[in-house]
């Protein structure tokens, strides 16, 4: 870990935390937490309830401001300095632990509200659907299977197709970095090695990171691992090798 | 299937609003025919409408503009602004300004250019703020200004320090609660608890006219039909489909990358510019403006008509608005001490039984006994716009 701390690294990264720490009441949320993650690659995020998971994604897409402490896009932009909004029209996109769709809108709404582009009230105003939006929303309504429930309202599908929509409008976004909190949540084994693959086959476009508790899902994704504990990183390697890890298996997996 | 999301704005905005199309169509039939009956058919024939019935209609559809600027923000962005009576009064105030300085000297003390509570209070010279308002012009420009700066600086603060909710209920109250108590003020050059009254005439027509009264009348449903439209332009964009994303997830608009405050105080500006609107054609109708209209009680009322009528539709709010008024107009007639009970009990009503309002309960009927019939007006605020879809 030590690597990440020595100031600046030397390889690209599509994500850079140095140092970030956050408390809320004398809490540490985040406890000098540093990780970077590689363009392209898919990371998976483990750790016990409390160990800053949802807190480390609040800082990344600018809900909250760390009290001391860097975080890079894409080795330049600091994204302490923004708004949600920002971060997220910057190129971060992020899935909630509950499955947060506009129930009241269609599927199909749903979507073309996320495609990127056109945020001002001004172009909202004056939007019109193009060829090219309507061929992006096919090619993700196929993506995330959906295309027979385009017209209806989003509030009506299970809770499966409920996340995979709201992964559909992040893949609207078009971001360079998926955050993804628990997207097996509630999903059936089918459902869940679906979603495994449907990941596997955006980490070719897309650089992601994923927080998740079931460990037969981040086998599947087969990706580099990180425990976060008590606000920080306990270890990282695969996941065979952090399982291994007696400190990891004492905090988290041996309860 | 896809043709219905698809199509331009015209197509948006009118064909696939059966039931708004038929409400509209029945609106300018009531504009146009009332100020006919009114002014063509002599006293006592029986096609003959009363000036006081027209007057009374008018006020009616000044109220339902006003419903549907409240249903443009509670509906579909779910800001509960409870002082949504302020914007109205200004709007009001603004005509009644102009309404005063066209009295000239044919007040009681005869000046010129002081309204009589001015010269009353021993003024002798015009506030500035009065300045301009003796062209007709500028006091529209300020029916629009005054009610939308407001709105904005009032939006911009609440909207960027991310009040919403209760507390955004709650200063919008006082808003309007502090409005009340500075119109009150006699120093404040508005007429103080008399308000502006004793109007002569509008663009030199003289207001206790039936040709000037059907004007006004035919004007508040053209601004009802125009309001309308309006608002369901914008809530068939892409627009108010992001409203509607910041009413049922905040979170999600923003990590959309929606600036959601900007949205917010758009939507809250334009719906400000409606109901001053609204309140500049009620003035010359009833012929008074007082600080009794910043009351917060009427700002809770419009909240009841576009719940009665069923919120999240736009004519909705136009049925319920109506249907309420007239409910009160009723009423207080009859059993004047009962009304105010009567409207509590509505409320609770209405949130218990019929939490989609009247246009939701005839959305369950058709829907019971003819199902077979599909199309029509689903009842959902966000739906509407998808009409036929079933």
């Amino acid at each position: 870990m030590s690597l990440a701390k020595t100031k600046h690294i030397e390889q690209p990264t599509v994500l850079y935390m140095d140092g970030v720490s956050v408390s809320f009441d004398g809490f540490k949320a985040l406890n000098s937490l540093s990780l970077f993650i590689e363009p392209g690659e898919m990371r998976a995020i483990i750790g016990p309830n409390g160990a800053g998971k949802t807190t480390m994604m609040d800082v990344i897409t600018g809900k909250t401001r760390p009290d001391e402490g860097t975080i890079l896009f894409n080795d330049e932009l600091d994204l302490t300095r923004y708004d949600e909004a920002q971060v997220a029209n910057m190129g971060v996109g992020r899935k909630f632990q509950k499955p947060s769709v506009i129930e009241s809108l269609t599927v199909f709404e749903n979507l073309e509200m996320s495609l990127k582009g056109g945020r001002s009230v001004w172009q909202a105003l004056t939007h019109k659907l193009t060829g090219a939006k309507q061929d992006k929303i096919d090619e993700i309504l196929s993506m995330i299977d959906l295309k027979d429930r385009l017209y209806e309202d989003a509030g009506s599908l299970s809770h499966g197709q409920k996340q995979w929509l709201e992964i559909g409008m992040l893949l609207g976004q078009e971001p360079e970095l998926l955050l993804i909190d628990e997207p097996a949540a509630g999903m059936t084994d089918e459902e869940t090695m679906k979603t495994a693959e449907l990941f596997k086959e955006l980490s070719k476009k897309h650089s992601l990171m994923v927080v998740e508790h079931d460990m037969d899902f981040i086998e599947a994704l087969d990706c580099r691992v990180t425990v976060l504990h008590e606000g920080s990183v306990l270890a990282e390697g695969s996941l065979a090798n952090v399982k291994n890890n007696q400190q990891v298996i004492e905090v988290y997996l041996g309860r | 299937m896809k043709q219905e999301i698809k199509g331009g704005p015209l197509t948006r905005l009118i064909m696939n609003d059966v039931a708004g199309r038929r409400m509209m169509m029945i609106i300018l039939a009531i504009a146009i025919i009332v100020p006919f009956c009114n002014l063509v058919f002599p006293e006592g024939s029986a096609l003959h409408v009363s000036t006081y019935t027209m007057t009374l209609l008018g006020k009616y559809l000044c109220y339902a503009l006003l419903a549907v600027s409240v249903d443009l923000i509670w509906g579909y962005c779910g800001i509960l602004s409870l002082g949504h009576g302020a914007f109205f009064a200004l709007g009001g105030y603004a005509m009644g300004m102009y309404l005063m300085r066209q009295i000239g000297d044919r007040g009681v003390y005869a000046n010129p250019d002081l309204p009589d509570f001015m010269v009353f209070l021993n003024w002798t010279e015009l506030p500035w703020y009065w300045f301009g308002f003796d062209q007709f012009w500028f006091a529209m420009v300020m029916v629009l200004a005054v009610p939308g700066i407001l709105a904005f600086v009032f939006g911009a603060l609440a909207f960027r320090s991310r009040v919403t909710g209760v507390y955004l209920s709650i200063i919008t109250q006082a808003l309007t609660y502090a409005l009340m108590l500075a119109f009150f003020r006699n120093d404040m050059g508005f007429g103080g608890n008399n308000g502006l009254t004793d109007f002569k005439d509008i663009l030199g027509f003289d207001l206790q006219a039936d040709s000037t009264r059907a004007a006004l009348f035919f004007a508040s449903g053209i601004a009802l039909i125009l309001g309308y439209l309006i608002s369901r332009f914008i809530v068939t964009s892409k627009l108010g489909r992001v409203l509607v994303a910041i009413r049922d997830s905040e979170s999600r608009a923003r990590f959309l990358g929606y600036r959601v405050e900007w949205y917010k105080l758009f939507v809250f500006v334009v719906s400000a510019m409606l109901a001053g609107v609204a309140g500049a054609l009620y003035v010359p109708q009833v012929g008074i403006i007082n600080p009794g209209e910043f009351a917060p009680i009427n700002s809770i009322e419009m909240i009841i008509w576009v719940a009665v009528g069923g919120r999240g539709t736009l004519f909705g709010a136009v049925i319920g608005a109506i249907l309420v008024n007239y409910a009160k107009t009723y009423f207080t007639g009859a059993f004047a001490e009962l009304w105010l009970f009567m409207l509590g009990g509505l409320f609770v009503l209405t949130t218990l039984y019929l939490p989609k309002g009247v246009v939701g309960l005839w959305a369950q009927i058709k829907d019971k006994f003819f199902s077979s019939g599909g199309g029509g007006q689903s009842g959902n605020p966000a739906t509407d716009n998808a009409e036929g879809k079933v």
